[in-house]
């Protein structure tokens, strides 16, 4: 299990970056750092039913970082939700694909996010949803450290840990960088653990790279009552392709045919 | 006489009957907003989510999305203004089924001051595509329209106010989302209003006519979707007034102006704010602002 997904992480890796390339433009670094997560998530942790994206029993899963959507529509490829060539019109005027998550055109999207910190409290809604309907169904929001900058996030997390929302695991994907630069120099993220800890969370600080660590997050996170989990992945901004890791300038910009061609077969894909 | 924010609290109480998957959030002005009431009767669907409106109105979103019904009540201009971009991205973007009521909408909140008083609630809510936008004048109306509002299926956005108002309507009157009422019939002018406004319009109408001026007036309670054939049936007397408690720019006015141009041209006079308002019983703000029965029926006389 462990070496397929592995390998699932590196062709979500390499599908991710077909599409931005397809698309022109897009968000190579943030999708890369995300690879074990999703695999992990898409692949196990997560019941989505292959057949019925719209399944009301399904777990949700909430990508708040939304310009990391290539990842997540890789994830949706493979599970059969969108074909291949769907996936290569990303951004392209006629397609379903939208540069930032569209739930209404997209199946296999369970919201609609794109504007920072709202994807995280629109997770909330739906586990307390799920709380209020007493189903038991797993909520899953996906963060991005630049994100935190947003007070928004912080009033979720409020939320989350006062309603003891313990079916909702939030993961942070800390890959140190953001647009302008660092995290330590746009918005100082120090001791976010123990921020979050503060918070009422049950924190779990993790190599999000590390898919065993990843798995064993997610499974505990699932155990744990009473309070939601919060899973600090430290991450590496444009994981698994030598010339995009922690470079800034991979943020959201589009590989060229070369790019891609030399990523694909360093991701062995 | 009772304020339509309490109309709104009491009518969500009588909704959950027929409809148990409504959830009342608001952001710690419970006993403001009135969903208290709901509060009381109904704790286990009601959610106070803390003096955080961007999180309240996203977390409605999500509630929307596994079936249920938000009303998220707060300040209009907290709804509006501060949690706007939450609503138009997380709520209408997706065209999810939210309900938000805006209370203490308006000078008419009076004493709490400018930066209480919501008077761009109703252009903002109005721009983004799908939205509903609706201003009851009384309780009756107000009831009736949060009924309309469970019924609908789609972001809606409701705007009332702080001050108990007279009745206008008896309790079986019929609101639809895009209707109106036309309460007077004159050939003169007529006062299109929306809100607390319609009572003053009323008045204006009273005035008016003691001096053997017939004017007709219109309830425009429902401003998105506006009851296009209302307005072309008001521009056959070649005068419309609109009066409204929120910027002339966006509102009410032009709304009307819109669909007048489109349809049927004839001179259209606004009113409505144009600066920031101020602390003050709501009666003296209006007169001040020129917002009264008195100033609507000196502005219909000075445009005959």
């Amino acid at each position: 299990m462990q070496a397929d997904l592995q390998q699932i992480a590196a062709k979500l890796r390499g599908l991710a970056l077909e599409a931005i390339f397809a698309g022109g433009s897009g968000h190579p670094g943030g999708s890369l750092s995300l690879g074990e997560i999703m695999a992990a998530l898409y692949f196990e942790a997560a019941n989505i039913n292959e057949k019925d994206p719209k399944d009301p029993k399904r777990d949700r899963v909430v990508l708040s970082k939304g310009h990391a959507c290539p990842i997540l529509y890789a994830a949706l490829c493979l599970k059969g939700f969108i074909t291949k060539e769907q996936l290569l019109s990303l951004r392209h005027t006629d397609s379903f694909l939208q540069g930032h998550p569209d739930m209404k055109g997209t199946p296999g999207v369970d919201m609609s996010t794109g504007s920072l910190g709202q994807g995280i409290s629109a997770a909330c809604g739906i586990a307390m949803g799920a709380k209020l309907k007493k189903e038991d169904f797993h909520v899953y929001a996906i963060l991005g450290d630049g994100e935190l900058d947003e007070g928004q996030v912080w009033e979720a997390l409020m939320f989350a840990a006062h309603y003891k929302l313990d079916n909702l695991t939030v993961i942070v994907d800390h890959n140190g960088l953001q647009i302008d630069g660092p995290n330590s120099e746009v918005m100082d993220l120090a001791n976010l653990k123990a921020r979050f800890d503060a918070f009422g969370l049950n924190t779990i600080e993790i190599d999000g790279n590390n898919l065993n660590e990843v798995r064993q997050s997610l499974a505990l996170a699932r155990e744990v009552k009473g309070k939601p989990t919060l899973i600090l992945a430290n991450t590496v901004k444009g994981k698994g392709v030598s010339f995009m890791e922690n470079q800034v300038g991979w943020h959201g910009k589009a590989p060229s045919r070369e790019d891609l061609d030399k990523a694909l077969a360093e991701l062995g894909v | 006489m009772k304020a339509n924010r309490q109309a709104f609290g009491e009518a969500l109480v009588e909704l959950y009957k027929s409809k148990p998957n409504i959830v009342s959030l608001d952001a710690d002005l419970a006993a403001a907003t009135y969903s208290a009431v709901f509060k009381k009767e109904h704790p286990e669907a009601f959610i106070d989510c803390g003096i955080a409106e961007q999180n309240m109105m996203t977390v409605a979103a999500g509630l929307s999305t596994v079936g249920l019904i938000p009303f998220v009540s707060t300040f209009a201009v907290f709804a509006s203004l501060r949690a706007g971009e939450q609503f138009r991205n997380s709520i209408c973007y997706p065209h999810l089924n939210v309900k938000v009521v805006g209370t203490h909408a308006g000078i008419e909140c009076g004493a709490d001051g400018a930066t209480h008083q919501a008077l761009e609630d109703i252009a903002l809510m109005r721009t983004i595509p799908g939205t509903v936008v609706l201003a009851p004048a009384d309780a009756y109306a107000t009831r009736a329209l949060v009924f309309a509002m469970a019924d609908h299926v789609g972001p809606c956005y409701m705007r009332v106010g702080r001050d108990k108002v007279e009745e206008i309507y008896d309790a079986g009157t019929k609101f639809t989302i895009g209707g109106s009422h036309c309460l007077r019939k004159g050939n003169k002018a007529a006062i299109l209003a929306a809100g607390d406004r319609v009572q003053s319009a009323l008045e204006a109408a009273d005035i008016l006519e003691k001096e053997g001026i017939k004017v007709s007036v219109y309830d425009m309670y429902s401003i998105k979707p506006l009851d296009e054939n209302a307005v072309k049936e008001a521009a056959e007397c070649g005068l419309i007034v609109t009066v409204e408690d929120h910027q002339k720019v966006g509102g009410l006015g032009s709304a009307v102006c819109e669909c007048v141009c489109r349809n049927k041209p004839c001179k259209v006079v606004t009113m409505g704010m144009e600066s920031f308002g101020r602390s003050g019983p709501s009666s003296e703000l209006f007169k001040l602002y020129g917002l009264d029965g008195a100033s609507i029926a000196a502005i219909v006389k000075s445009n005959l």
